[in-house]
């Protein structure tokens, strides 16, 4: 029987199988940043261990670091001392390390693939559960704890018990205005926020191969949302068009002999799924999430639900309690919920084309009233590029700010946070409550959707404006 | 890690679904660089109403978590399993759990017990009754027993094994060192290095 990209992947990586047992998978990249590691570097030193691998080990500092007046020291004396010990660590383990304000500074998934080192059949884990986002590159790409962390650091391998395989395909064109966030959406609100657990996801169809490699991205990245290990797009022609002449990607008859073996890696025909998945493109419009998990999203053209309209009582009482917490009433249109913030940013939509798809929305218009509206680029390059092109123009001429690059309010770790009670719509990843400060209220949206409703000041898709 | 073998004690019911880690420990606690006192942090904007369950005093010593579906969902902060194993529990009961937070669980010796939605469901329903009844986690046995419920439950032999010798996992994969360094020597020159 033919294998799956994900068991190929699987395979060749393993270091050691044995009967009962996880099995040791060898890790090509590691991915650091300061809040998961410094309990694991720390975990190395008691124990006298070096890195096994700082070359195939990287770090940036993303999830404290403030985005405005970056050039001072970080305010929060809390948050200051947990990226100064990421700083001590990599310069004590010989890892290299990219500190605020380096141009190659950035959100850890931002950072890996723009130098090229996230690679067709690579695998690749971070102590953060949005590594399924390399999964794009068609690269075994997963999320890990401080303990893994700490194993990876001093071993370069990982027991893992293999997970099963779900196939989601997505067939036919995305129509016009609807995009990958849009879709990843749909599909965490079909299968659910447990619908993945113990599975990788191998996104197919032809919708998925009409994605770019950012869009590809934006839907690996949010795998996790829907319970799963991680996901994956086999790598194709778009794929190695992204990696040629990027800074860690091989040349001349290297690069070759690479592109030779990722072409091999794509599932084979015969390939059985343990689960399957099928998705019609051209159903699909912009999603909104309206509740507190991203299983929770809805068409924007449709209306808040109704928690009795769930079958299990559970899912009533979840609904019921999100409905409370987001202060939304059953019945209302979508379209009618108004809100004080727009976060344009994170590892799902900071990357260069998310930013021209809502400056685009945003050019010769203007933000609403009092609405404040971030835009924050996932990386020092894709703002350099995003202001080479004069996209900080028209997202200021707008009445947006124009920020540094970092995590910023998608968790809110650093000075970017939302008052108790106040709504954003957000193209980040998750609508957890607090999650983008305490008594906060989140609307996971698309890039485009986010620039449209920073001009009206409620949900709202760009072709309503 | 410290062993696990089996475990009495008292429990807490928690009747939510999809409980994500950012509620089991909020992100501002995970500016911490240290790996300990994160009992505070647990749940700690839930427990800011008076009515949430952990601020039952009934509930108070329990060190057993009866926990909705789809248990730790979310961020992987390791975090969220230093905040439970701080505040005092020793396992937690779930229909399902999340990927991440159940290796980081089985990483750390707080042991994630998968049992069937309506077990879970009545174990709330006794403990709710009665809150001093025992529940017993019987990682020897593979068995839960106690509130007039007996109920097997799954974990393979190797983890169970880990588990109950208390080992962590570093020192068992550095005996296969030869093994790792042979890997390395046949991995392709065109694979990226950060250096």
């Amino acid at each position: 029987m033919g294998r799956t990209l994900a068991e190929k992947v699987w395979d060749a990586h393993m270091v050691r199988r044995a009967e009962g047992e996880p099995d040791l998978l060898y890790i090509d990249l590691h991915l650091v940043h300061e809040v998961t590691s410094p309990q694991a570097f720390e975990a190395l030193r008691l124990a006298g261990r070096p890195v096994r691998r700082p070359d195939l080990t990287i770090a940036t500092e993303d999830h404290n670091v403030p985005t405005t007046d970056t050039l001072l020291p970080i305010a929060d004396p809390v948050s200051a001392a947990q990226v100064e010990a990421l700083r001590k660590n990599c310069a004590d383990f010989g890892v290299k390390l990219f500190p605020m304000n380096d141009p190659g500074q950035g959100i850890v998934h931002v950072v890996g693939p723009q130098l090229g080192l996230s690679q067709p059949g690579m695998t690749i884990v971070c102590g953060d559960s949005h590594t399924s986002t390399h999964g794009a590159f068609g690269a075994l790409a997963f999320g890990i704890g401080t303990s893994q962390v700490e194993h990876v650091l001093a071993t370069q391998t990982l027991p893992q018990r293999r997970p099963k395989t779900m196939a989601v395909t997505v067939e036919g064109d995305l129509p016009v205005g609807v995009t990958a966030k849009d879709l990843i959406l749909a599909i965490i609100a079909k299968i659910g926020t447990g619908g993945g657990a113990g599975h990788i996801i191998e996104y197919r169809g032809a919708a998925i191969r009409g994605l770019s490699m950012e869009g590809r991205m934006t839907v690996c990245n949010m795998s996790i949302e829907a319970g799963a290990r991680a996901g994956m797009v086999a790598p194709d022609d778009t794929t190695f068009e992204y990696l040629a002449g990027r800074e860690r990607v091989a040349t001349g008859p290297a690069w070759d002999e690479a592109v030779a073996y990722w072409r091999t890696l794509a599932s084979d025909p015969d390939a059985e799924f343990d689960h399957e998945v099928v998705i019609d493109a051209a159903s699909l419009t912009p999603y909104v999430t309206w509740g507190t998990n991203p299983g929770q999203a809805a068409p924007l053209g449709s209306l808040v639900p109704t928690p009795g309209d769930y079958a299990s009582p559970a899912a009533q009482a979840s609904a019921q309690r999100a409905l409370t917490y987001m202060g939304l009433t059953a019945g209302t249109p979508l379209t009618d919920v108004a809100v004080d913030t727009v976060f344009i940013g994170s590892c799902t939509n900071g990357r260069l084309s998310d930013l021209r798809a809502a400056a685009d929305v945003l050019r010769g218009r203007q933000v609403a009233g009092d609405v404040r509206v971030l835009v924050v680029p996932g990386s020092m390059q894709v703002k350099a590029q995003a202001e080479a092109e004069g996209l900080d123009q028209v997202f200021e001429a707008a009445g947006a700010q124009w920020r540094s690059a970092g995590c910023s309010m998608c968790l809110g770790m650093n000075p970017d946070t939302l008052a108790p009670g106040e709504r954003s719509a957000s193209t980040s990843n998750r609508n957890f409550e607090g999650r983008q400060g305490q008594g906060g209220r989140t609307h996971l949206v698309s890039p485009q959707v986010a620039a449209a409703t920073a001009i009206t000041g409620r949900l709202t898709a760009p072709a309503d404006l | 890690m410290e062993a696990f073998t089996i475990h009495t004690g008292r429990a807490v019911p928690l009747r939510r679904s999809d409980v994500d880690t950012d509620q089991i420990i909020p992100s501002d606690w995970l500016k911490r660089i240290e790996r300990t006192g994160f009992g505070a942090g647990l749940f700690s904007q839930w427990r800011t109403d008076e009515s949430f369950v952990l601020n039952n005093p009934v509930y108070a010593g329990a060190s057993i978590l009866l926990a909705g579906p789809d248990f730790g969902t979310g961020s992987s902060r390791e975090h969220a399993v230093w905040a439970l194993q701080d505040y005092g529990f020793r396992a937690v009961i779930s229909a399902r759990f999340a990927d991440i937070f159940r290796g980081n669980a089985l990483g750390n010796g707080l042991l994630p017990v998968q049992l069937p939605a309506a077990t879970v469901e009545n174990l709330q329903s006794a403990v709710e009754r009665d809150p001093t009844v025992e529940i017993t986690v019987d990682l020897a046995a593979r068995e839960v027993r106690g509130a007039g419920v007996v109920a097997a439950f799954e974990l393979d032999d190797f983890t169970r094994w880990r588990l109950m010798e208390g080992l962590d996992d570093v020192g068992l994969t550095l005996r296969h060192e030869e093994m790792i360094t042979g890997f390395e020597g046949a991995r392709p020159a065109w694979l990226p290095t950060t250096v």
